[in-house]
């Protein structure tokens, strides 16, 4: 039999906020454990939460940005549950009433477009963490370290839209440059700052039932995302057709061997008895907040991509290379805006500074060599002050230095010789020194003005302007 | 008079003519917590070092020209507020030890103006009972009749009124919990409209209805109390942005023409007979001071318990969550496990009532029942909003007795908690609602046992009841009644 299956996927996006959600303790991942907490995020008795503006704002613009519709008044809830980890043995999240739903990304796979739905993005706290080892002073207990509780999450809960494991990728790739996009998330997957729970069914090709679905939890690369649906949808398969039955369970994925085990069934499932906190009151967004921050949206990726493409007239494949991110498109978009010619810093951006970084191993945030300054480069070359293939030198220089580029082409004496009177000296003496190619050429042999060409750019050290040479040439060996 | 049987204005007044130092009127409370308090058992904590050293500071205050009128007053905490370096204990074994790093915003409030803690006030476990026989350190005694309860949940802060062992209380209310107290110990007691102070740094029992107020001899010194700590609190999403009226201002013996509605489903069969004379005698009161009344109907009252007891535990079973021995708090010593630990933690750190509220919560909350209970229980809350609202539009204050009967004895309602929660049938609604109820000395039994009145008011209405029960005082003699230990 043939099996279709049917994928959904919850993402977890922690946002980038200075503080976290419900108190005024920094989020900065790292510091020494419990030194980022308060009564709060503690959740000693008496404390209370007040939710910070910040993330009702993230919130909307990641909103906004899948087509969602915001809801003018959502609710906080209490998710009941005990573990060490989880301070006040309740998560506060969103409930029945989330701040947005009925959105949608597009995306694409193998040239084939996609609509995949997206059922509600609500905001929550993350949980501490527990550290099972090399705890100073306890031994061989266990520490909680609560530095991250009470931050920021949205949880991004797709429509089951999604038929195979690069659908899923595709779609999460998309969502993760949508999120870093909007500056709202740092899209560090390593640190936990985006990941993603799969749900993977598997049904008959031809059945509308959805088969039983399996919670695969806390995967946290795209590559373990594929591997880990590809997976599950082999056992589901598996199984099915040695005649056994899928169990809704939660399922763990292990990286080193690429599989899936179960966690805990249906039976031991929790009941979170969520209700409405009643320490928070309902939140309210204006109409206006909403179009406010509508305003204030970044271009995003798509928008972009059609952009580059109308108005800048780069091929599909530039504007996809430079709108891979949003640091590599803002830098582009730098030298475009100092008055450089799109085509020209495509090409730069996409041959010297790509394999600038690459060979030093940095990201397009720290390249030593900033929009602005390039573009003054790029003006050179446009001025013929210097030519394309000393501006490559120029560059590495600059990359090194730090310097500007008319500094260095001073320095170096690197300056374009346009001056006819200085070229024409050294055709004079070129030409006197190799008289037999010169009655060659006259005699009808075009090929030694190559020749010509290549001895008076040696002689001036490549800083002959080559279209003043080859007037000047010509004219002189035409006599 | 003795210096500890003053109220706060009389305090202050002597305070600012010098006649009496902080640091005497505090020694003289501390000395008669020191001679009373084995019989009424009224604080858990005392603190007396602590008490002296804010009342030299208040001294040094008063000597500088910076006094306030709370500057040197010794009051007294229900032991639910959380103090700073002074052990909080919620009345709970769970918290025995437990010292807080912060303080809560009222207390903040209060210590800002230079009031003077004497210390933390029994109480029921987590705020949770009628009578302050809940508490782990044992039931407090009404000062009237050591063999009765004060009341509770503020018990403590009740009977330490009446006993004279501090100038003023705060207490908390939650289903009457400040008002049952006051009323059965013959003092006033004011819970304010949800939202008016701030519950931040209050352990939470029941967060959509808990609500602080203060206990004291008087009328006036409830209006100095409340304007001393109500008002906006950053830290309390639910505290209400609204100005802080001068509620000295409602101190008015002046009650002509004022219209009090009297709900029938208050004033029924099985009342007791004193209490329902001195309700009587109360309206009588009114009328002759020009006050007219109306007959209303709030029919959803007889839902109101009920509704209640499923909010409020629904609420403390997730409120009491935090209670795990994880991070503060007992922790079990016989546990291996983690779950062990956990469990072990909370049954020998929680007593009998509140693991009954908890379970009740539980269930109410869970899958498949919260719409039955939880749900529906909410939508009932919003017709008793509802329908005293409406009341309002008729009158300007509701006038009802505060508990159906006098003080019960100690022991007597404990094996059966319906009989206990049905004591409260009087002031539950006014916690449903969110608004405001303010409790007034007014009879006392043929036992000898004090009687309150109860004044309803609309939401933020609280100088309307301030007021009408300002008058009252004026009209009566029974708040200068006192107990004798």
């Amino acid at each position: 039999m043939k099996y279709q299956p049917v994928i959904g996927l919850e993402v977890h996006v922690q946002l980038k906020t200075s503080t976290k959600i419900f108190c005024g303790c920094s989020t900065q991942f790292g510091a020494s454990p419990n030194s980022q907490t308060c009564p709060v995020c503690l959740g000693l008795p008496g404390a209370l939460p007040v939710l910070n503006k910040k993330v009702v704002e993230f919130a909307i613009k990641a909103g906004l940005a899948t087509h969602c519709t915001i809801a003018p008044r959502s609710v906080f809830a209490r998710k009941n549950y005990f573990y060490p980890d989880l301070p006040k043995g309740y998560q506060i999240s969103q409930y029945e009433l989330p701040i947005c739903e009925h959105g949608h990304l597009d995306i694409e796979v193998e040239g084939v477009g996609k609509r995949i739905g997206i059922t509600r993005i609500h905001m929550e706290e993350d949980a501490g963490k527990l550290v099972h080892s090399d705890v100073p002073g306890l031994g061989s207990g266990s520490g909680v370290d609560l530095n991250r509780a009470c931050t920021p999450l949205l949880e991004i809960v797709s429509e089951p839209d999604i038929r195979t494991a690069d659908e899923a990728v595709a779609y999460l790739k998309k969502l993760h440059q949508i999120v870093v996009y909007l500056g709202i998330c740092d899209g560090n997957m390593e640190e936990g700052s985006f990941r993603c729970d799969a749900n993977v069914s598997v049904m008959p090709v031809g059945s509308d039932k959805f088969g039983t679905r399996t919670e695969t939890k806390n995967v946290n690369s795209f590559r373990f995302v594929k591997q880990a649906i590809e997976y599950e949808i082999e056992r589901q398969i598996e199984v099915n057709e040695e005649g056994g039955k899928i169990h809704q369970e939660t399922r763990l994925f292990d990286p080193d061997s690429g599989t899936t085990r179960s966690m805990r069934g249906k039976e031991d499932a929790h009941d979170y008895r969520y209700f409405p906190d009643p320490d928070l009151v309902p939140l309210v967004i204006s109409n206006d907040w909403i179009e406010d921050t509508r305003l204030a949206l970044p271009e995003l990726p798509e928008a972009k991509l059609a952009r580059y493409q109308e108005e800048l007239g780069l091929s599909l494949y530039d504007a996809e290379v430079l709108t891979a991110s949003r640091q590599l498109a803002e830098y582009y978009e730098g030298i475009l805006a100092s008055g450089s010619q799109a085509k020209i810093a495509a090409n730069w951006v996409m041959g010297e500074v790509t394999r600038g970084l690459n060979d030093n191993g940095l990201d397009i945030e720290q390249c030593p060599v900033s929009p602005e300054v390039l573009a003054e480069l790029l003006a050179l070359i446009d001025k013929g002050t210097i030519s394309n293939k000393i501006a490559k030198t120029v560059f590495d220089e600059m990359w090194k230095s730090g310097k500007r580029p008319e500094e260095i082409v001073a320095e170096k004496g690197l300056v374009q010789v346009s001056d006819t009177g200085e070229i024409e000296k050294i055709i004079d003496e070129i030409m006197a020194a190799n008289m037999g190619q010169v009655e060659e050429f006259r005699g009808g042999k075009e090929k030694v003005f190559g020749f010509f060409v290549g001895q008076v750019m040696r002689a001036s050290k490549g800083k002959a302007n080559p279209a003043v040479v080859n007037d000047l040439l010509l004219s002189k060996l035409k006599g | 008079m003795e210096i500890f049987e003053l109220t706060v204005h009389e305090l202050h007044e002597k305070l600012k003519k010098k006649e009496l130092s902080s640091v005497e009127a505090t020694e003289a409370m501390l000395g008669r917590i020191e001679a009373t308090d084995g019989k009424v058992n009224a604080f858990i904590t005392v603190c007396n070092e602590e008490a002296l050293e804010s009342a030299r500071e208040a001294d040094k205050r008063i000597a500088e020209g910076r006094m306030d009128i709370l500057t040197g007053i010794p009051i007294a905490l229900k032991d639910i507020f959380l103090t700073k370096g002074i052990r909080t204990t919620c009345a709970s074994r769970m918290l025995g030890n437990f010292i807080p790093p912060y303080d809560a915003t009222a207390w903040i409030k209060l210590k800002e103006r230079g009031a003077v803690l004497l210390g933390k006030l029994n109480q029921d476990e987590f705020a949770m009972g009628s009578s302050c026989e809940s508490s782990a350190f044992g039931t407090t005694r009404n000062p009237w009749n050591q063999e009765c309860i004060p009341g509770g949940s503020s018990g403590g802060s009740a009977a330490a009124i009446a006993a004279q062992q501090a100038a003023a209380t705060l207490g908390t209310d939650t289903g009457g919990s400040i008002r049952q107290p006051a009323s059965h110990c013959g003092c006033v007691g004011l819970k304010p409209t949800y939202g008016r102070v701030s519950r931040y740094g209050v352990i939470a029992y029941a967060s959509s209805l808990d609500q602080v107020g203060p206990m004291t001899r008087d009328v006036r010194d409830a209006a100095i109390m409340l304007g001393a700590v109500a008002g906006h609190d950053p830290l309390d999403s639910t505290s209400v942005e609204r100005p802080v009226p001068d509620y000295l201002g409602s101190l008015l013996p002046d009650v002509k023409g004022l219209k009090i509605g009297l709900p029938k489903e208050y004033y029924i069969e099985g009342l007791d007979p004193d209490v329902k004379k001195a309700m009587e005698l109360a309206i009588e009161t009114y009328r002759g001071m020009g006050a007219e009344f109306i007959d209303i109907s709030l029919p959803y009252t007889d839902y109101a318990v009920a509704c209640y007891y499923l909010i409020a535990t629904a609420e403390a079973s997730s409120n009491l969550a935090r209670y795990d021995g994880v991070r503060f708090g007992h922790r079990s010593g016989k546990a291996g496990s983690l779950i062990e630990m956990m469990s072990r933690s909370r049954d020998e750190g929680f007593g009998a009532e509140v693991k009954r509220r908890i379970m009740l919560g539980t269930y109410a909350l869970s899958s498949g029942y919260y719409d039955a209970y939880y749900l529906k229980a909410q939508k009932v809350r919003t017709l008793i909003m509802q329908e005293f609202l409406k009341a309002f539009e008729k009158v300007d204050v509701i006038l009802t007795p505060v508990a159906p009967t006098p003080a019960f004895k100690i022991g007597e309602k404990t094996s059966d908690p319906l009989q206990m929660y049905l004591s409260d049938i009087f002031t539950i609604p006014v916690n449903l609602a969110g608004t405001c109820g303010l409790s007034v000395p007014a009879g006392m039994s043929s036992d000898g046992l004090p009687i309150g009145l109860q004044l309803i008011g609309r939401p933020f209405g609280e100088e309307a009841i301030i007021r009408a029960g300002y008058a009252f005082e004026q009209a009566t003699e029974w708040h200068k009644k006192k107990a004798t230990i």
